[in-house]
């Protein structure tokens, strides 16, 4: 088996004086979706923010490509090819989406310079995008928002994408265009690691899962191997997903 | 690449871009409920005048406190000590140019003005590089410690600069073409005061354009709007926002300079007396807004004018007055940074 692009041990955050994360071991192979699962409040949206750095570490290591990042600012992060979509998107609501694009595209200086061919791409999954190129993005519908997070985390080919529950707040028709987007962006070899409450979505992308509960990992396998044993699911997801399915 | 795209439907499907423009009639509302007031047409457009002019200087001054605090919630209490750095430069480099100042020629002026306005924003922008590093850093997100340590900052800066020099008022002539008014009919406008007006409306475009055009200025707004955002789409906030209070010091220091000629004398304690209107127009315009910062120094130095002349007594308040006005209209100020 290949070794994991994105690796953590051990991995305790602190937020003030609270203890968040408790010993977070997880991993991520390449050009897999995993999913990480847990009831509110088990830590996915902590675990990703000390990924990219926004928390620190208090101890445990973080391993992306080989290269222990945990001590990392930030931007470096993300200059190792790591991009974020968070929990509230993250979306420059004064900036239009054309100019939330340009400031994703760390390449382009200007918006002639960023890649037509691939944001031909983008346009086609997500064409809302392109009917409001111009528009500040405030103005547009949260599924919008979403779609632009997205679009803006892979506007250049990273890596790793992290993404904070894309479902939150939005009907199944839109649920359902971000699946098949995501399924698209599988195609590409980038690999995800997906915070999802919403089992649902999450089995139809997932390869692999990981369960979160207090602080921790408490579960890690394979998706199919989750979806077909229901004695399992009641197991680990009766607490948080029964409310959502 | 090709920009989209058929705009009925656009317009379908989302709502008009909404463009606030009520604040943009406040300024004509404020010069014509004072005409009746002032009762003389000519007199009015005298005060109307330097009043535009003042705004103009202090909108200088103080474009780059408005975005210090929007990118990094940093409350600068020090940003007068630029001013007065900015004023007291130009008093020494025009002091050598003397040949120069006293021509009536404009070019020979000049040709001692923008060196000393250049000067003044080198050094104040210098000292900016320092006050950020040794004042401002150390305190990131300690509101109350920066308060504290930026005004300690500018007292220290302040007693450096009475060393150099001195503590009295030093004259600031203004050079032999700016002298004088223009006369309208009957009406006399000031010819520097008509410079301050041109010089703020060309920093104004210039920061305009800055801000929308160019990707620096987008991430300058966008990181007003969400830091961490911008640090994860892997860009330094922290160098970004050195940058910003430089530019900030040496706009400050530009307006010093300005403010120098327009009151024809320097002092080390001027930049401290233009502090708290500083706050007062920031505050109306909206914590980190430039356009906001723009139509809040303009109605500042407005109302100081009229009030001045009206009621002497009370001009100093008056701003206070209208500050708390624009609020209970607009809590968060005239536009509002909307921070995420
Ligand atoms: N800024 C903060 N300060 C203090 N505690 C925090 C902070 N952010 C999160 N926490 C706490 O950390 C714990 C984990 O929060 P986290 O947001 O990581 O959970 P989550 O799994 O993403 O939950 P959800 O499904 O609701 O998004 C929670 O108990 C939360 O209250
Ligand atoms: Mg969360």
């Amino acid at each position: 088996m290949s070794e994991p692009l994105l690796k953590l041990e051990g991995v305790h955050t602190h937020i003030g004086a609270y203890h968040i994360l408790h010993g977070v071991d997880l991993e991520v192979m390449p050009g897999e979706m995993t999913v990480l699962l847990g009831r509110n409040g088990a830590g996915k949206t902590t675990t990703l923010r000390t990924i990219m750095g926004l928390w620190k570490a208090t101890a445990g290591t973080i391993t992306f490509r080989g290269e222990a990042i945990q001590a990392l600012d930030t931007p470096d992060i993300a200059h190792r090819g790591l991009a974020y979509v968070p929990e509230n998107m993250g979306i420059f609501a004064d900036l239009t989406v054309c100019e939330n694009m340009l400031l994703a595209a760390r390449n382009a200086r200007h918006i002639d310079q960023m890649d037509a061919k691939r944001l031909d791409w983008l346009f086609g999954l997500f064409p809302a995008l392109k009917t409001f190129w111009q528009h500040p993005a405030g103005l547009l519908s949260g599924g919008q928002k979403q779609m632009l997070a997205v679009a803006r985390a892979i506007i250049e080919p990273r890596p790793l994408l992290l993404i904070d529950e894309p479902s939150k707040g939005l009907a199944p028709s839109i649920i359902q265009n971000l699946i098949s987007a995501f399924r698209e962006l599988k195609q590409t070899e980038t690999t995800i690691l997906l915070v999802e409450q919403n089992f649902n979505f999450a089995r139809q992308l997932g390869d692999r899962v990981a369960v979160m509960d207090d602080g921790r990992v408490v579960h890690a396998g394979s998706m199919a191997d989750l979806v077909g044993d229901e004695g399992l699911q009641q197991k680990l997801l009766g607490l948080s997903l029964a409310s959502h399915s | 690449m090709k920009i989209p795209d058929s705009p009925a439907q656009i317009m379908e499907t989302l709502p008009s871009v909404k463009t606030d423009r009520l604040p943009l009639f406040l300024l004509p509302a404020l010069a014509l409920v004072a005409l009746p007031l002032i009762g003389s047409f000519s007199t009015w457009v005298t005060l109307t005048f330097a009043g535009l002019a003042m705004g103009m200087i202090i909108f200088i001054i103080a474009s780059g406190l408005t975005l210090v605090f929007g990118l990094m919630d940093v409350m600068n209490f020090g940003h007068g000590v630029f001013i007065t750095l900015g004023a007291f430069i130009a008093v020494s480099v025009l002091g050598r140019m003397a040949g120069f100042t006293e021509s009536p020629s404009l070019v020979r002026n000049l040709i001692a003005v923008v060196p000393a306005m250049l000067a003044a924003m080198v050094a104040a922008g210098a000292l900016g590089l320092v006050f950020e590093r040794i004042i401002i850093r150390p305190v990131y997100g300690q509101p109350l410690k920066q308060i504290m340590i930026t005004m300690g900052g500018m007292i220290v800066a302040v007693e450096l600069i009475k060393v150099i020099w001195g503590a009295q008022a030093i004259p600031l002539p203004l050079p032999e073409a700016f002298k004088g008014s223009l006369l309208f009919g009957e009406t006399a406008i000031e010819k520097y005061r008509l410079i301050a007006v041109v010089v703020g409306l060309v920093i104004f475009a210039m920061l305009f354009w800055i801000l929308s055009r160019t990707k620096v200025g987008l991430l300058i707004r966008a990181g007003v709007h969400d830091r961490e955002m911008v640090e994860s789409l892997g860009y330094r906030i922290g160098r970004l926002f050195i940058g910003v209070f430089v530019a900030g010091s040496a706009l400050a220091g530009l307006g010093g300079v300005m403010w120098g000629l327009y009151q024809q004398s320097v002092t080390p304690e001027m930049g401290g007396a233009i502090n708290v209107l500083l706050f007062i127009v920031i505050i109306i315009g909206g914590m980190g807004s430039i356009g906001g910062c723009f139509l809040g120094a303009l109605m500042v130095g407005l109302v100081n004018n009229y009030a001045g002349f009206l009621a002497p007594k009370v001009a100093l308040i008056s701003n206070i007055l209208l500050m708390v006005i624009v609020l209970l209209w607009r809590p968060q100020g005239i536009y509002p940074a909307g921070k995420a």
